[in-house]
């Protein structure tokens, strides 16, 4: 397991390879459908945002208020990426992100731009919503939750030891088009 | 029926955090069957912990809570509306409560009302039988396996599936590629052979309602099951598509009469989180024993 901790740098992204367990510690925040496509038609990111050298997660969680007002998340898996390739690309770009997390993988526009700018996809299993949930030691702040709803706001969560699996790499590798093309290979031979 | 909507509320939230035992075992072997000090096995021992850190909670397995789809049983003369009416209040208030995300959003202008009910949701299917007994079984079906259904129109050329069962396998199979670990795998198909568009996808919903380990009492789609879940397994796709051994849980088929000019083979894909429950109610509406 590979320790990353938020803000990451290009050397410490650039280090990873298909296929290694990371545990990541600091600050996560959430961005899905409609935060990609806000930003790609140009809109800013609200203030409080900064996802220099940071980590996006494709996530949208269930967070309820408690009795003190703070936020609590009582769940919070990842969503389908692939939603996100006809924007990902410009946003890791255009915002200078280190990590995408997500799951079901990403195409080749995201993996290009991995390469280009020095970032990572990170996996996380899907549906183990409890197992992420309980890594968030902290819920900061929300963002555009009025224009977005809950599931497709901004979130921002600290967090420790959330564990990822690096399936596209800086360095052109991805785990999904290796396993597709084995698969399809092999299904060849059943048929 | 003056428990109906507490009764309804605790099987929404047994529904969202607790897995059923016939998909537990599953998950269990498939952990086993996969090789030590993988990536693979790693997921599957997230997976394993999610399932008991849900249950112990009492919070969502998921926080993708899904489509939430009712299938009633009941006699003649059953009150439909009453019952609609209750199933949405407790709808509402297992939203409240976080048993259920805000998840239905209003397809035109994007708007989440936060409550779950609108137009589509939930969705209820009744069933009329000659038994006094009332049978309530939910799923919350979650939309990245959603997304991965697929919906074939035989003969397909591409795939080379002709009308026959050995098609219908081509379909399934190509079905299972096309979906790799996008839909939170290992998975379990519901699957129909036959029917028209909307029929062909329903039918493969209620196939899920199947228990894992039940038998098709037509031997030829036992067969078949049984093959597509051993060739699929074959395929090295594994675990959310990381490779590995178990890439299906199950597979489930039924079918239906087609039109001459049809022959469809639908294919809905049911994520590791299966998240199926069911009651039997009394004539109060309390939960007289659960049917998973």
């Amino acid at each position: 397991m590979i320790q990353l901790t938020t803000p990451v740098s290009e050397a410490a992204i650039r280090a990873l390879k298909v296929g290694d367990e990371v545990a990541i510690t600091g600050t996560l925040f959430t961005g899905r459908d409609a935060v990609h496509k806000y930003l790609h038609e140009g809109g800013k990111l609200p203030e409080g945002v900064n996802l220099k050298d940071g980590i996006l997660y494709h996530c949208g969680p269930v967070v309820v208020k408690a009795e003190n007002g703070d936020w609590k998340c009582v769940a919070a898996g990842p969503t389908t990426s692939i939603r996100e390739e006809p924007y990902q690309a410009q946003v890791i770009r255009d915002f200078g992100l280190r990590g995408v997390i997500g799951k079901g993988g990403m195409g080749d526009r995201t993996l290009k731009a991995c390469q280009e700018h020095g970032c990572v996809y990170l996996h996380a299993v899907g549906g183990a919503a409890q197992v992420l949930a309980a890594c968030i030691t902290r819920v900061r702040n929300v963002y555009m939750m009025e224009q977005f709803g809950a599931p497709e706001a901004i979130w921002e969560f600290e967090v420790k030891d959330f564990p990822a699996v690096v399936t596209i790499d800086s360095h052109g590798r991805s785990l999904h088009r290796e396993v597709l093309a084995a698969s399809q290979a092999e299904l060849a031979k059943h048929l | 029926m003056t428990n109906l909507q507490d009764s309804l509320l605790e099987l929404i939230r047994r529904t969202s955090a607790e897995i059923p035992d016939d998909v537990h075992r599953a998950i269990l072997n498939a952990l086993e069957q996969e090789k030590k000090g993988t990536i693979a096995e790693s997921a599957m021992k997230i997976i394993d912990q999610n399932i008991a850190l849900a249950k112990n909670k009492s919070q969502p397995i998921c926080q993708d809570t899904g489509s939430i789809l009712f299938y009633v049983d009941c006699p003649a003369n059953f009150d439909q509306l009453t019952f609609a009416d209750t199933a949405r209040e407790a709808v509402k208030l297992a939203t409240k409560k976080g048993y259920l995300r805000q998840n239905s959003v209003d397809s035109l202008t994007g708007r989440n009302d936060g409550t779950n009910v609108g137009p589509g949701s939930p969705t209820l299917h009744f069933h009329q039988h000659r038994s006094p007994e009332i049978t309530v079984r939910l799923m919350l079906k979650g939309g990245g396996c959603e997304n991965v259904g697929a919906q074939y129109s035989l003969p397909d050329e591409r795939l080379k599936a002709n009308r026959d069962l050995d098609g219908c396998r081509k379909a399934i199979l190509d079905a299972v590629v096309q979906a790799q670990g996008k839909g939170c795998g290992p998975g379990v198909l519901g699957i129909c052979i036959g029917g028209d568009r909307a029929t062909g996808y329903e039918f493969s919903k209620q196939q899920l309602l199947r228990p894992l380990d039940d038998r098709n009492p037509d031997p030829k789609l036992q067969e078949l099951e049984d093959d597509i879940v051993q060739t699929a397994n074959k395929l090295g796709i594994g675990p959310m598509g990381f490779g590995g051994k178990t890439t299906l849980l199950g597979a489930k088929i039924g079918v239906l009469n087609r039109l001459p000019a049809s022959y469809f083979v639908s294919i809905s894909y049911m994520c590791w989180a299966f998240r199926r429950q069911g009651v039997v109610l009394d004539s109060n509406g309390n939960i007289q024993r659960w049917l998973y």
